[in-house]
């Protein structure tokens, strides 16, 4: 009831002066605007190149060689050179790992791709039947290759959609079409979905797969593989299937405990998190420019509240005579304080959100507008009311309503 | 009399200004019944101010005692005088003191705003009443500044009527009127006090003024000089009719 009072007395004393309470808010809102708006451009920016990332498959584990000191010695390879992974890892893995729920050798050729008087240049990815899942990455147009095609190492072939654009007229359907690689021919039997670039600006569709039997036997002639993909249970194993695959593989080849590893192991969660960091610092940094703003509007509070003091010493003294207690004055004031920030922490939210939509529509930035931002700036807003608006409440709340009544 | 609205007795106020001790009031001793209208008198410097601070309860007496309606000020806290002003007195000022930009009618609620024990309705009653009683009823929702300075102060005076005080205090309540509105004010203040028995306590420097009150207390340099009752009262609102018909050209 007392308080119900308060806040009657301090509503009706901003409503005295609209267009100053206004001004007062003015720094708020747009603080609060500003820390929306930041946050989600950095969310944003944050999700898209998450969402990029993941697009190469979010569980996708990678092993590469790696030229070690301690192994063969000499002049170091570089890595297309090393040999140092081979099929009876695939197997190995195959049969051992518990994390893992699918694994594929690679080996990759350049080379010209040619249908009729078209040509491209482009790159060909042998790889097991398994590569598309640990990919995520599903057959457009006509089917998938099969064990069978890899054991006996047919010339079967799917194409990337770039392949496709560049070597076949439109309307043109490759399925079925017989096209050479580096003179050799391959059916192909179907088309890629369009996976777009990834994080790095790569085209991922300028890519021709075909079974990695093929690939080595046929355009390479080698024995051995380059990398091998697989796929760990979920995004979280990922770590736990690295440390397995690093023992199985050391195991393999043989490597005495001390000895350095002749491969690498990537994970698709490190570089997630490798470019979250950098994209959370891009946020952290938006967020104290921000906040900056947002202590500045609270200061301008405080500069408005003080002034008001000043102002209104006389009203002060004249609600002492007739009965306000200091704790009054100082609540009433303090009311009037959070008024102002809070209500100017509903616009500013609103303003944010709505800037935030606009960066999206006219600029295309990718935005996200977390309800924990929103619920911060606006705690923040609240703090800022109390922390700013008290110094001048207590002022008023300490004058002599002697003085105060005098006071012209 | 048993029960005396102010009963103050060898009343000193001292104030210390830097190394100099001023003495404001040097032992004053009088008391006012319920149903008085007393006037305190005095040049500048005699006290006068000091007084009225005390008697508002917005000042504490540095010695001797001030029972306000049975109540001894000098033992209460800041907290406990301002309830004690908010229930008990009734102020009004010579610059009126209404809140600008704000109704005649919440310029009149707001000692109840004060005061939890009143509910939103019996405030609003209580402030149309107030206001009916200082003829205002018709301006309940006029600004301060769309009132003439004599309905001004009739807002102010509704404003301390409306938590019925025991005491109303004026502090030079017709200073700033001409002499026609003050005699309104006055035939407004001498019919509470005549109609509905209310105390009044009115400081001021006018001996003209101080002719309409019951009685007047003289203070000189910190001290009571004469204390009487006025054997004859005039009558503002005669006055007011003796008053040539109209200045105006």
């Amino acid at each position: 009831m007392k308080l119900l009072n308060l806040i009657r007395i301090a509503l009706k004393a901003l409503q005295r002066n609209k267009l100053r309470a206004f001004l007062t808010m003015l720094g708020i809102i747009i603080g609060v605007a500003a820390v929306i708006a930041m946050v989600a451009i950095g969310q944003g920016s944050k999700q898209s190149i998450q969402d990029q990332l993941s697009s190469m498959g979010s569980n996708m584990i990678t092993v590469r060689p790696n030229s070690n000191s301690t192994v063969g010695g000499g002049a170091r390879l570089d890595q297309s050179g090393l040999q140092s992974l081979t099929l009876d890892d695939i197997r190995a893995i195959q049969k051992q790992a518990t994390f893992i729920t699918a694994v594929s050798p690679a080996v990759q050729a350049k080379g010209q791709v040619i249908n009729g008087s078209l040509n491209w240049p482009t790159t060909i990815q042998g790889v097991a039947p398994e590569y598309l899942s640990i990919r995520d990455w599903p057959v457009k147009d006509g089917i998938t290759f099969t064990q069978d095609n890899v054991n006996t190492a047919d010339k079967v072939c799917l194409l990337g959609q770039t392949v496709v654009d560049n070597i076949f007229s439109s309307g043109e359907d490759p399925v079925g079409k017989i096209i050479r690689f580096n003179k050799i021919p391959f059916k192909v039997i179907g088309v890629l979905a369009e996976k777009g670039e990834n994080a790095f600006g790569q085209d991922q569709d300028d890519i021709i797969i075909a079974p990695y039997t093929t690939v080595q036997k046929r355009i390479l002639a080698i024995p051995y593989i380059q990398n091998i993909y697989a796929s760990a249970v979920n995004e979280s194993s990922s770590e736990k299937a690295t440390a397995e695959i690093t023992d199985i593989l050391r195991t393999s080849h043989r490597l005495k405990p001390g000895d350095d590893d002749d491969f690498l192991v990537r994970t698709q969660a490190e570089l997630i998190s490798t470019f979250s960091s950098t994209s959370q610092l891009l946020t952290v940094l938006l967020t104290a420019i921000a906040g900056i703003s947002l202590v500045i509007g609270g200061i301008g509070i405080m500069n408005i509240m003080y002034v008001s003091v000043t102002e209104r010493t006389k009203e002060i003294g004249l609600r002492m005579s007739i009965g306000a207690r200091g704790i009054d004055i100082l609540f009433q004031f303090l009311i009037e304080a959070i008024l102002i920030s809070i209500t100017g922490g509903i616009i500013g939210v609103v303003l944010g959100i709505t800037a935030s939509k606009l960066v999206t529509i006219f600029l295309s930035w990718p935005t996200l507008v977390s309800r924990s931002s929103i619920i911060l700036s606006f705690l923040v807003c609240a703090i800022t009311g109390v922390f700013f608006g008290y110094y001048p409440a207590q002022k008023a709340s300490r004058l002599d309503p002697i003085e105060a009544l005098r006071y012209e | 009399m048993a029960n005396k609205i102010v009963d103050i007795h060898e009343l000193k106020r001292e104030f210390r200004m830097g190394a100099e001790i001023v003495r404001a009031l040097k032992g004053v001793t009088f008391s006012v019944d319920p149903g008085e209208f007393v006037t305190i008198m005095g040049s500048s410097g005699s006290g006068k101010t000091t007084m009225l601070n005390i008697l508002g309860c917005l000042d504490q007496p540095t010695e001797g005692t001030y029972l306000l309606d049975g109540v001894d000020v000098k033992k209460l806290s800041r907290n406990e005088l301002a309830i004690l002003r908010n229930h008990k007195i009734g102020f009004v000022f010579q610059a009126y003191n209404l809140l600008a930009r704000t109704s005649a009618l919440e310029n009149v609620e707001l000692p109840l705003l004060y005061n939890s024990s009143i509910s939103s309705k019996s405030r609003h009653d209580k402030a149309v009443k107030a206001l009916e009683a200082v003829k205002l009823a018709d301006r309940l929702d006029h600004l301060p500044n769309q009132l003439s300075g004599g309905q001004q102060q009739r807002v102010a005076i509704a404003r301390a009527l409306v938590n019925e005080p025991v005491m109303i205090l004026a502090d030079e309540a017709t200073g700033n009127l001409d002499t026609r509105t003050s005699y309104e004010i006055m035939a407004l203040f001498q019919e509470l006090n005549q109609q509905q028995g209310k105390t009044i306590v009115f400081v001021t420097h006018e001996p003209d003024i101080a002719a309409f009150s019951s009685r007047t207390i003289t203070l000189k340099d910190g001290k009571v000089v004469k204390d009487a009752k006025n054997q004859s009262v005039r009558s503002a609102r005669e006055m007011l009719a003796a008053l040539p018909v109209s200045t105006d050209y």
